[in-house]
């Protein structure tokens, strides 16, 4: 249903009180100043923007907390406790939040879904400039519906899949296509386990290193004085003897 | 005899003079270039001195900085659990310079840290934010731990050069406490620092992204720990005019020998049972870095385990270099070149990076360098001791 027309991105950057010009417009990445892009693959469009996962790895990647998960849905930030360490930009799976490089007080960036927009009832903004309902916003269970129906009812038209219903672990910007989704540069080789998941693997035997650790070492501690002590006293008790 | 024949030792005195002149100017142009390369990066910020981008967000100062910087003071806790847990008293002279080595390593981490983060003035912000849920909380807690048993494993070489016997007696009184939690700490973030990138299956080429990390890390920061401190000997001894401590380089050779033959052990295993093997053949860059990563481990990892290598000075000591390397290798390896294909961009570290870092390194040589002249680091007369 996307035209390419950008008004998603205008919308966008008004938003953000961003600059957005036909030359921004050319840059099909996201970067600090361009929180949301169109993507061209071949005479087809599609849309890069934050994904706002279920289990999001940047909130669990993020050392100080400075990326939460609202209960509404988006993934938000901030800035206030942020301390710049960018693990969030390494870990992303869809490498979404970008960086102010040039900043003497950086700031991460990426998409908040309009966070304020919507608590006041109203739909985000890329939604609202969509001439086409390309981009439609909603809650994610009815979403799931609605492309369901979009793909039941014109089945020739698209993929049979949608993405972002399991990659993962789900996200709450979901995806439909014409064509297989790895044709739209979207990447398909996600494990559709949350990413966290792969990490607390690790993190939650640090409990057993702390107790078990303490105590071998402990012990081993005794065992090597305790040998040495004996030593001492057997030598001891001997020198009177001889 | 006239004055201006040369001699051999006249030859040798003139090239120390030389070398010691040489040194001397290569410390000041690394510290003029590194204080250009700060100003650059306090004025332009993080884009302005280093070629990282939203795509590439970790360049040289995580890598190796941080990665290698920590792995490399791995001696210090390796070293205490062997002299103070295991009651292997003869490493005791070796432990106070391995200390130190940490301690400052950790400095100089924290320090290259405070040029990596974007908003450095909020480093302190782990310890009030809590997220037990990220590696990099974890590890900003242990290391902040682990500093301060650094620091507090380490002043007593200060406290005796001040004679302040009180303290000095209280110290030993929490040293065997202090010593277990050094180590617990240590390895809890060595292999943490593995764990930071497990949260990237599909950005780590398989070579190194392996459930594993976190034991590969910890088991290849030892090794480099013992390389670092019979490197380190061997300078020492040079510069200082000591006698090298062969029996106890040996033996350390001879512990790294099996350490480095376990690390390449499960390295090969982890990769046979993920069923990557046949990456091992692929044309790629990938292959050839990982190649050359675990030749420079497996070279010293078998001839160590030879007398006359470990007997030879010169052998072992290009035996450490080439462990030191090949630590170096698989860190940048895991951290920068194996991320560099699913980025989809070429890093290549600026200038101002480089200087940065190499400015951090002649730093903590000079200061490692200071105290080792003013503090009694070497002559410990009694090292935190429980002897009667």
């Amino acid at each position: 249903m996307c035209i390419g027309c950008r008004a998603c991105e205008q919308g966008c950057a008004q938003r953000w009180n961003l600059v957005w010009n036909e030359t921004v417009g050319a840059e099909e990445r996201l970067s600090a100043h361009k929180l949301t892009t169109i993507t061209t693959h071949d005479g087809r469009y599609s849309r890069r923007l934050c994904m706002h996962c279920e289990i999001p790895t940047c909130v669990s990647v993020c050392p100080v907390g400075a990326l939460q998960k609202t209960l509404e849905g988006p993934v938000v930030y901030d800035a206030s406790k942020c301390m710049g360490c960018r693990y969030c930009m390494t870990a992303c799976p869809f490498q979404v939040p970008v960086y102010e490089w040039s900043a003497r007080v950086p700031r991460v960036r990426k998409c908040d879904m309009c966070r304020d927009r919507q608590l006041a009832g109203k739909p985000t903004a890329c939604a609202e400039a969509c001439p086409t309902g390309a981009t439609a916003c909603g809650d994610r269970d009815s979403m799931i519906a609605e492309a369901q129906k979009r793909i039941a009812d014109h089945p020739g038209d698209y993929y049979p899949r949608i993405y972002g219903v399991r990659e993962a672990g789900g996200t709450s910007v979901l995806m439909l296509s014409a064509v297989p989704f790895e044709q739209l540069g979207l990447r398909t080789d996600l494990p559709t386990q949350p990413l966290p998941s792969l990490t607390w693997a690790a993190l939650s035997h640090v409990p057993d290193v702390v107790t078990v650790g303490s105590v071998l070492l402990g012990g081993v501690w005794w065992i090597t004085h305790r040998r040495e002590e004996v030593a001492r006293e057997e030598r001891r008790s001997k020198e009177p003897e001889s | 005899m006239s004055e201006g024949v040369l001699t051999l030792p006249r030859l040798v005195g003139r090239i120390r003079s030389v070398a010691w002149y040489f040194w001397r100017f290569v410390f000041a142009a690394l510290m003029l270039a590194g204080t250009c390369a700060t100003w650059l990066r306090i004025t332009r910020g993080l884009g302005g001195v280093t070629n990282l981008s939203d795509r590439f967000p970790w360049g040289i100062w995580v890598g190796f900085d941080v990665l290698c910087g920590v792995g490399l003071a791995a001696g210090g806790f390796t070293l205490v659990a062997a002299v103070h847990i295991f009651n292997i008293r003869r490493y005791e002279p070796i432990v106070r310079p391995a200390v130190l080595t940490a301690f400052l390593g950790y400095l100089l981490v924290v320090l290259a840290l405070l040029f990596d983060l974007g908003r450095p003035w909020n480093i302190w912000h782990p310890l009030i934010m809590w997220n037990p849920h990220s590696v990099m909380f974890e590890v900003a807690w242990c290391v902040t731990l682990y500093s301060t048993v650094l620091s507090l494993e380490f002043i007593p070489a200060v406290l005796e050069k001040l004679q302040w016997q009180r303290t000095l007696a209280w110290l030993r009184v929490i040293s065997v406490p202090l010593v277990i939690a050094g180590v617990i700490l240590s390895t809890l973030h060595q292999s943490s620092l593995g764990s930071l990138f497990l949260i990237v299956p599909n950005k780590l080429y398989p070579l190194w992204y392996s459930p594993m990390l976190p034991v590969m890390f910890f088991f290849s920061a030892v090794c480099a720990g013992l390389a670092m401190t019979i490197f380190e000997s061997f300078h020492s001894s040079r510069a200082f005019g000591r006698q090298l401590e062969m029996p106890l380089l040996n033996g350390m050779a001879r512990l790294l020998a099996v350490l480095l033959t376990v690390f390449l052990t499960i390295r090969f295993l982890d990769l046979l049972h993920r069923e990557v093997l046949g990456l091992l053949v692929v044309n790629r860059t990938e292959t050839w870095l990982f190649w050359l990563e675990c030749a420079l481990m497996m070279v010293p990892a078998s001839l160590l385990f030879s007398r006359h290598v470990r007997h030879n000075p010169l052998a072992l000591y290009l035996m450490s270099l080439m462990v030191l390397f090949g630590f170096i290798a698989n860190r940048l390896n895991v951290s920068i070149t194996g991320m560099e294909a699913a980025s989809g961009v070429h890093y290549v570290p600026r200038w101002s990076e480089v200087a940065i870092t190499l400015a951090i390194c002649a730093l903590g040589f000079a200061v490692f360098r200071w105290a080792v002249l003013n503090l009694p680091v070497f002559e410990a007369k009694e090292v935190q001791g429980h002897e009667s």
